[in-house]
């Protein structure tokens, strides 16, 4: 097994989580749970692999994955921005909701082909890096570099800039950002609107880049979960959900790869001779994303870990005080 | 609280007219808040605006500052009409207000408070840049606070800092103070007066809200009163004024400043805390090694500045929050980190802080919030079931002895008043007869007589012989009611302080006040004698 192709395979599997991952912190941060990460990306992946069929054209389809994606977002936020309905079970629906449409307007696509996939390509001098720049910068598809570039730039919005500043505010103490002339209803359907975007992006990372192809529930595989768990892991930190994100990628790879050979470091492969062992393995992110969502959603454990303090509150305009 | 005179470079009588309300009338549902009020406030002073709680005094102000829009009436600023629909565009129009409940992003520092909703910066923060500007403008009003600190990691004091210079820097010229002392020690208050004198110095102008006779006439140039909603008086002079004609002025009738309280007679301890330690919710020291007691037939007060440790110690008392160290008995049994159903059946009365959430259950009726701790026990329990004819009638018996105003016992305790939801709780907390009681501000935002009422019971406490833990931000209420005061800070006791009846002197007050701000009490009575020698 070679380790480094590996973790090559790692980073482009951690790039979907990474998206879904900054998306639902952004929303987060504005102080709106999104449980239907599952459902957007969902849309996500069906909608950018329908479209390159139609249209040979897959940046058309990344558009159009994003632009259907965080339309649904929308439906979340009406219900409980304007609606101030509970998160948790909106959410809910939102994935029940959005795995539901992609699975019927998807009907067929499995079998539809192959399609034009975005390009991949190394990035010159910096392929020399040993080992760095065989796992980071050699034939990754361009979302992987947009990936690098989003990390850093949604921290520096976030912690650098006045719309940064306003959503942290948005989050954290809505009424006195409302007393301040921001607009927190507008914010929120907004932050709402970027991660079901990002949400999106990374469904169509997936059908058009990690693992081509639509294949019904299984594109995602419950990814939008561990994207909800990494989300706390990070503290609400995009450099912090960027090492989640591409730990949990390479994590994934290794589970499949590990099964593979017949002989790992000169023993007989025990997850190769014996299959359960294997479901063990792959059931580790979800366990984890599990563990995660139950300390998370501790009252106490929030506040020490930082969470945004309005964080799954409804606004309504005219409670002073909290 | 100071001996101060009022300030004598108050502005001239013909000094122009900022502010102008005229005839304002606001409403909330039952309630006429504000009865067609007048209110004028001139330039370079500040007025003083006195009233009872509820007596339409944040109403006007709000109404001032664009929170609420009034049913009539109209606002003149500088002589001309404005109409506010936000308090975005009081600030334009020069008018903020600094509320009671602070208005700040606990986890963002001091600069990006202020920055907060402004349009400079447009897209980069560059935070040292501003945090220059917002120190110099803190250096000019005498507002000393750090820029680059967290909201979280300031005083209140210091908060309330942060929250004047949003407005300075924003540019008002009238500045509304609602309660601004409410959470202050009397140094601090100090300080916030030599501000209010700065910034008026400078040209601004103060709306100081208070009902605090006391500081009123310290402060104030010109005082006006409300009362129910009506102005009794608009802009007397402060110095041609007593007390007590103000008091009548606020409350209708005279005031008498001093309750009945019979000399104390302690008997054996009853509570006693024995150094602990506890966390608070961020999981941070807030306790670190209390020890205290109270006797039989004593009213203990714990004095000190809000979230200096108040809050978690009676929780661990209570038996609602770990105890990390040392423990808490009652009467012999240990109590800290057992459950509080263990701490009820040994005695134990608990009036909390939180009275909506933690004290009552806001749906439930008056007769189900009165039987919470006795739904165990006969008469309400009968065969392993709820006897409601004995609860409703034990609830009708408690609504008369503790006069409880509602028209019937199954009303949802949510549509109470504070004060009368107050009775409901200590009508539940004493009816058991404990041993022991801890009261968390069991007057915060009541009107004059209902404190009077709460007073009156606790003090009926004392002489029945319970041992009472009261814990408070109102010095004299402490002061009037307490024998013992001990202060905290920063989750210590700095010290305890006898405290006898009658006027409490200056000295005193000055003890317990640095107490409150961190000096322990040896240090202070070293210093005594040193400055005697």
């Amino acid at each position: 097994m070679d380790f480094t192709i590996i973790l090559q395979a790692g980073i482009a599997s951690g790039t979907v989580l990474l998206f879904a991952t900054i998306g639902e912190l952004f929303s987060e941060r504005a102080g709106v749970l999104n449980l239907g990460v599952e459902g957007m990306m969902l849309i996500g992946a069906m909608s950018a692999f329908s479209t390159t069929i139609a249209t040979g054209n897959p940046w058309l389809g990344v558009l159009v994955a994003m632009f259907f994606a965080g339309l649904i977002s929308q439906i979340h936020a009406f219900i409980v921005i304007t609606l101030q309905a509970d998160q948790v079970v909106s959410g809910l629906s939102l994935t029940f909701l959005g795995a539901g449409i992609s699975l019927v307007l998807g009907e067929g696509l499995s079998k539809a082909g192959t399609v034009s996939l975005l390009p991949s390509f190394s990035i010159p001098l910096l392929t020399l890096i040993p080992i760095i720049g065989k796992i980071f910068f050699t034939n990754q598809s361009v979302l992987v570099y947009v990936g690098y570039l989003l990390v850093p730039l949604a921290w520096y919005y976030i912690n650098h800039t006045r719309p940064g500043l306003h959503l942290r505010a948005v989050g954290e103490y809505p009424s006195a950002a409302d007393a301040l002339g921001i607009n927190v209803f507008r914010m929120r359907y907004f932050y709402v609107f970027i991660g079901g975007m990002l949400a999106g992006l990374a469904g169509a990372t997936i059908s058009l880049a990690v693992s081509p192809g639509w294949f019904s529930e299984l594109t995602t595989g419950g990814q939008g979960w561990i994207a909800i768990g990494l989300v706390i892991f990070a503290q609400w930190d995009p450099i912090r959900a960027a090492f989640g994100a591409y730990a949990f990628g390479a994590l994934r790879r290794l589970i499949l790869d590990i099964q593979g050979p017949l002989v790992l470091f000169g023993f007989n492969n025990p997850f190769y001779y014996n299959p359960y062992l294997g479901f063990f393995l792959q059931m580790l992110p979800y366990l984890f994303t599990v563990i995660v969502l139950v300390i998370g959603s501790r009252e106490a454990m929030r506040k020490r870990i930082g969470a945004p303090a309005a964080l799954g509150n409804p606004y309504i305009r005219g409670e002073r005080g909290k | 609280m100071t001996n101060q005179t009022s300030s004598t470079h108050g502005p001239s009588s013909e000094a122009p007219l900022i502010v102008e309300m005229r005839g304002i009338v606001k409403k909330f549902p039952g309630v006429l808040a504000n009865d067609h009020v007048n209110f004028e406030l001139k330039r370079g002073e500040i007025h003083g605006l006195l009233g009872e709680n509820g007596a339409g005094k944040s109403t006007l102000m709000n109404v001032l500052a664009g929170l609420y829009r009034q049913e009539a009436g109209t606002i003149l600023v500088n002589g001309e009409p404005k109409v506010f629909s936000s308090p975005r565009d009081a600030i334009n129009a020069g008018i903020g207000m600094v509320h009671q409940h602070f208005m700040l992003v606990p986890s963002q520092t001091v600069t990006e408070n202020i920055l907060l909703g402004l349009d400079d910066p447009r897209f980069f923060l560059r935070l040292p840049d501003y945090d220059t500007k917002i120190a110099e403008l803190g250096e000019r009003f005498g507002l000393k606070v750090d820029p680059r600190a967290k909201v979280w990691q300031l005083s209140v004091g210091e908060q309330q800092r942060v929250e004047i210079l949003k407005m300075l820097y924003r540019g008002v010229n009238v500045l509304i103070m609602d309660e601004p002392t409410a959470v202050l020690a009397p140094q601090e208050i100090e300080g916030l007066f030599v501000t209010l004198r700065a910034m008026i110095a400078q040209g601004k102008s103060v709306i100081f809200i208070s009902h605090k006779l006391q500081e009123v006439s310290v402060i104030a140039d010109r005082v006006s009163v409300l009362r129910r909603g009506v102005a009794t008086a608009s802009g007397i002079a402060s110095k041609g004024v007593s007390r007590q004609e103000l008091a009548r002025l606020m409350v209708g009738r005279d005031v008498i400043f001093s309750l009945d309280k019979k000399p104390s007679q302690p008997g054996e301890v009853v509570l006693d805390v024995r150094d602990i330690y506890a966390e608070n919710d961020k999981g941070l020291p807030a306790l670190r090694g209390i020890s205290l007691n109270v006797r039989a037939g004593e009213i203990v007060g714990v004095a000190g500045v809000a979230g200096n440790g108040q809050s978690e110690l009676s929780q661990v008392i209570s038996g609602m929050r770990e105890c990390k160290q040392g423990h808490v008995t009652l009467a012999g049994d240990t109590v800290s980190n057992r459950t509080t159903l263990f701490g009820i059946q040994h005695g134990m009365a608990y009036v909390p802080e939180d009275r909506t959430h933690v004290g009552s259950a806001p749906n439930l009726s008056i007769t189900d919030n009165v039987i919470m701790k006795k739904y165990r026990t006969a008469p309400i329990l009968k065969r392993g079931l709820l006897d409601m004819k004995a609860a409703t009638s034990l609830a009708n018996e408690l609504k008369q002895a503790y006069d409880i105003i509602v028209p019937n016992v199954s009303t949802p305790v949510r549509l109470l008043s504070g004060g009368n939801l107050q009775r409901v709780i200590l009508a539940r907390e004493i009816s058991g007869l404990p041993a022991f009681m801890v009261a968390v501000q069991p007057t915060r935002g009541l009107d004059v007589g209902a404190i009077e009422g709460v007073h009156r019971l606790l003090l009926a406490q004392r002489e029945a012989g319970a041992a009472v833990l009261l814990v408070s931000e109102e010095l004299e209420e402490l002061l009037s009611l307490s024998d013992r005061v001990y202060v905290i800070y920063e989750g210590r006791i700095m010290g305890e302080v006898k405290v006898g009846g009658g006027e409490p002197d200056e000295s005193l007050i000055d003890t317990i006040g640095q107490m409150m701000t961190g000096t322990p009490l040896e240090q202070i009575q070293k210093e005594g004698v040193a400055a005697h020698d």
